[in-house]
């Protein structure tokens, strides 16, 4: 039970960043927002990242009403959401979302609509797995800053 | 200091909400003033964090309206006796919308009193058209986005150079206004800033090797046969 690792843990979370790095889900960017994280603000990372989820799930519910909407044209206000989420997805590093969104964006640039649907599902599959692994990121730091708290209290 | 002659009224500002703002304690303090605007939460959130790491007091507006109501330069609310903070600098998103980064640059620049207060734009897109045109209107620099420590750093050691030497960036602006007057006037004629009047050189290869122009990081050169 006290072997809950810190040492593993942050091992475990480097290599999940790493592995996000080598697929391109994550960039420099991501580490820029660490290096934002201190004392005076220890849940930075956290924050940003949640209001960025936050923001994203509205951007793409957006969307789709958008896209699911069989007289649609409004391929302009597409662009404006899909700018958005552009820019969001860059200031936090997550640099393949920020791909998908400008390969949709050209899409939506032709108004072609099978084309769109078809980039939102990519653009929503990407998001999901950003997601998934962010949690994981954090859920690996909350237990290391734990196992660290419970490590020090024996020593005590 | 007061050299925009902007009377700093921290009272009045605690009355206000709706804007985001740090109280600090001495008002002559050495801390610069940044006012950022963006529309998008998360970069508003990363933007604050950058400049307050960087021991800088942030206010952050959500919109060009919110910027200039902050300054007292919202022609709709009646500003009777409202000046704000001084602002050392304005960090700006271009793409927002309402009022874009580019309309409320205009507007700063038309503003007497708040002309002089230097004007960073930030976009994600790295458009030269649109660089240009807010280089032309007064803009200290454009940064694509996202903004980096770096970029915060840059910014206020250039900055806090200004400040600290007011006189000496106004020589800069004379220096700078004598380069123009040698530019337009005909080849013959000879200023103090120029190295021999008889030089067969045109007489744009001169100023540009001026340390004093140089020393700015930030902006870019124009010289008259710009495009």
């Amino acid at each position: 039970m006290l072997g809950l690792g810190v040492d593993q843990l942050r091992a475990d979370m480097n290599q999940l960043l790493a592995l996000l790095f080598h697929q391109g889900v994550l960039d420099d960017h991501f580490l820029q927002l660490q290096q934002l994280q201190d004392v005076t603000s220890p849940n930075f990372v956290y924050e940003v990242v949640n209001i960025y989820f936050h923001e994203s799930e509205k951007l793409l519910r957006n969307l789709r009403v958008l896209l699911m909407d069989r007289d649609f044209s409004d391929y302009k206000k597409m662009g404006i959401h899909l700018n958005q989420f552009m820019g969001s997805s860059s200031s936090i590093g997550a640099k393949r979302v920020r791909n998908v969104c400008f390969a949709f964006r050209a899409v939506s640039e032709q108004n072609n609509r099978a084309g769109c649907l078809r980039a939102l599902e990519v653009l929503e599959h990407e998001y999901c797995y950003l997601k998934n692994k962010l949690h994981e990121l954090f859920h690996i730091e909350q237990q290391r800053v734990m196992a660290a708290a419970v490590r020090y209290r024996i020593q005590d | 200091m007061t050299r925009n002659g902007v009377f700093s009224r921290r009272q009045k500002l605690e009355k206000l909400d709706g804007f985001k703002s740090f109280d600090h304690p001495p008002p002559d303090s050495e801390e610069l003033h940044v006012l950022a605007v963006d529309d998008s939460l998360v970069d508003r959130k990363v933007i604050e964090r950058l400049l307050t790491i960087s021991s800088c007091k942030v206010t952050a507006v959500d919109s060009g309206r919110r910027a200039l109501q902050f300054l007292g330069l919202d022609e709709e609310s009646s500003s009777v006796g409202f000046d704000g903070l001084k602002v050392n600098l304005i960090i700006t998103d271009y793409c927002m919308p309402g009022m874009t980064g580019y309309e409320l640059l205009k507007k700063i620049k038309e503003s007497s009193t708040f002309r002089e207060i230097p004007v960073v734009i930030m976009s994600s897109e790295n458009i030269l058209a649109r660089i240009d045109r807010c280089l032309e209107e007064g803009a200290e620099e454009y940064i694509v986005k996202p903004v980096k420590l770096s970029d915060v750093k840059r910014l206020k050691d250039y900055i806090t150079k200004e400040e600290g030497e007011g006189e000496k960036s106004e020589e800069r602006v004379t220096l700078k206004r004598k380069f123009q007057d040698a530019c337009d006037n005909s080849p013959s004629s000879s200023t103090p800033s120029s190295p021999t009047p008889s030089s067969p050189l045109s007489p744009f290869s001169s100023p540009l090797s001026s340390p004093s122009l140089l020393e700015s990081p930030l902006r870019r050169l124009k010289t008259n046969d710009g495009d």
